[in-house]
């Protein structure tokens, strides 16, 4: 199993949530954040005086998915997601150890 | 001398007034001095003119429920824009009433269609500060009808929210006050070609509401609907951020309509002013009962949007004939708005005409109901039910053809529309450089 995370523009999550759902992924995790990599904020101006927005809004994706399903996790949200303009994110992934389904007790790939 | 002869002296010409003796005319003074010291007719004047201005405050507060109302309905990542538009149209709307919509609105001899006239001003005639000019000072009208002027090109406002460009509204909405606003006003009360046809319009459903919907209407086909609304001919709903702010708004612009009605009664006359407060305030509340019992019934649950919407259509719906109808008329009147402007909403939805906050629905088909409904409910034989139709269809087709010139003109000239980046980043973000709510965020800067 594997944990994948995706740092995106907001504007990505309805894309990236259908095509997760086409290839059969259809639990995920989305949170709000603030983040910047090489995409800077920019100055701003408040009566006067001048000021600096370095984080900009952003979402993070997480799915856990099954060893089988990695590639094509990855490769969909990066479809989905691209624009070809600074600012589009990243994705990572990293090995789970076990998963536990809380109402049932299943574990391993079955808890997914 | 003594209090009693004092009494007696004061008493027995006003017990003389009462007798029939109609109230002092103006020819019966020529100074402002005389005026003054007539003990009967200067306190009248006193008060009438006290209740235009109260009625011009209240109007004015009205602003501040449209842009609560407006706030509240759309996104937070817009709300600078909406305030900004709201404080601009506002300010343009008072000035340029002032350099010539009044008069362009109240030409006096003119050939009843189009008379565009200068800036406001008398020279020194004091009769202007008199009951030789009305039962309020010259003064007093001019600022309270330009509180109405500034209403009817707000209501644009709501219709074009999030994502009309701010320069090219800006100057849509001059052109839309400045100018049409005052020469269809002209057509009735500057006693142009509707007023000779005997069409009645109270304080507006026609010449503010229907006007400025109908006129949102076709710069809402212009614009085009935000971004994300219609998908693959499914209408997804766009939430708006805060429901106090809206509701807060539908109340002061209640309270503003005491003022907006109430005001034109055009004196403190206690009958009609009295009755006028039960029909506007009737019609509200039946208004908002009838809206949310329909949106129970139709829409599956009580939506407290359709229960402000219900509101305001009451209160436009009674606009027209608020002193000439019985307060059972204005229970007809509101129920029938509470339930038409649900469906309205609802069907102007369907066929992807993108109106945030139900504008076209609120004032330009209430306010046509409320014109046609004095044909039918007023108390007043004169008012006929044909007459009121074609004025209120002509405000319609007048507002809507003038706005599509208008936003066609902003949209060939300085943009009508923001990109679709600009739009999805959020105009206060991307026209104004300033978030609404800074401090809200998790992670400051």
């Amino acid at each position: 199993m594997f944990k994948i995370e995706a740092y995106l523009r907001p504007s990505a999550l309805e894309g990236v949530q259908k095509a997760l759902g086409e290839i059969g992924i259809v639990g995920m995790s989305v949170t709000e954040i603030r983040g910047f990599g090489r995409q800077r904020g920019h100055r701003e101006v408040y009566r006067g005086a001048e000021y600096r927005i370095d984080f900009v809004p952003k979402i993070k994706v997480e799915v856990i998915v099954k060893d089988d399903d990695k590639d094509g996790a990855i490769n969909a949200l990066v479809e989905a997601s691209k624009s070809g303009k600074v600012g589009d994110g990243k994705v990572f992934s990293s090995p789970i150890q076990d998963a536990v389904r809380i109402r049932t007790g299943e574990t391993g790939e079955s808890a997914l | 001398m003594s209090n009693l002869q004092r009494a007696a002296l004061t008493t027995i010409p006003a017990l003389a007034v009462l007798a029939g003796v109609t109230s002092v005319h103006a020819e019966d003074f020529k100074t402002l001095e005389e005026f003054q010291a007539m003990p009967l007719a200067y306190p009248k004047f006193m008060v009438d003119n006290l209740w235009i201005l109260i009625s011009a405050a209240l109007v004015f507060i009205m602003h501040l429920g449209f842009a609560t109302l407006e706030t509240g309905l759309t996104r937070q990542k817009n709300t600078v824009n909406i305030l900004f538009k709201n404080l601009f149209i506002i300010s343009i709307g008072i000035v340029s009433y002032a350099l010539t919509g009044f008069n362009t609105m109240y030409p006096g001899d003119f050939n009843g269609f189009l008379a565009i006239k200068g800036m406001i001003g008398f020279d020194g005639d004091v009769a202007n500060l008199t009951n030789q000019y009305a039962d309020y000072t010259y003064w007093a009208d001019f600022i309270f009808q330009a509180m109405f002027a500034a209403t009817a090109a707000t209501i644009v406002s709501g219709a074009v929210a999030e994502r009309v460009k701010l320069s090219g509204f800006m100057l849509y909405a001059t052109i839309l006050v400045a100018f049409i606003y005052p020469i269809a006003g002209s057509w009735k009360w500057g006693g142009g070609w509707l007023d000779g046809m005997g069409f009645y319009d109270f304080a507006g459903s026609s010449i503010v509401h229907a006007f400025g919907g109908f006129a949102a209407l076709a710069a809402v086909i212009i614009l085009g609907p935000r971004a994300g609304k219609y998908v693959d001919g499914e209408i997804k709903p766009i939430l708006g951020h805060s429901m106090p702010l809206a509701t807060i708004g539908v109340f002061l612009l209640w309270l503003g309509w005491f003022g907006f009605n109430g005001g034109s009664v055009l004196s403190a006359d206690p009958g009609l002013v009295s009755i006028v407060f039960v029909t506007t305030s009737l019609a509200a509340a039946v208004g908002c009962l009838a809206a949310m019992v329909t949106s129970q019934i139709f829409l599956k649950k009580p939506d407290v949007t359709m229960a402000l919407n219900g509101i305001l259509a009451g209160l436009v719906g009674i606009t027209a004939g608020a002193d000439t109808v019985t307060w059972t008329g204005a229970m007809i009147i509101g129920l029938v708005a509470g339930i038409i402007v649900v469906f309205s909403i609802v069907i102007i939805d369907r066929i992807k005409i993108d109106d945030p906050v139900g504008a076209i629905s609120v004032h330009g088909i209430c306010g046509i109901w409320g014109t046609i409904a004095v044909g039918i409910f007023s108390t007043n034989p004169e008012h006929s039910f044909s007459t009121q139709l074609i004025g209120t269809l002509s405000y319609a087709a007048f507002a809507f053809v003038v706005s599509l010139i208008l936003a066609l003109l902003a949209k060939a000239t300085l943009g009508f529309r923001v990109d679709e980046d600009e739009e999805y980043e959020g105009l206060d973000l991307s026209e104004h450089g300033q978030p609404a709510y800074a401090d809200f965020q998790n992670i400051n800067n």
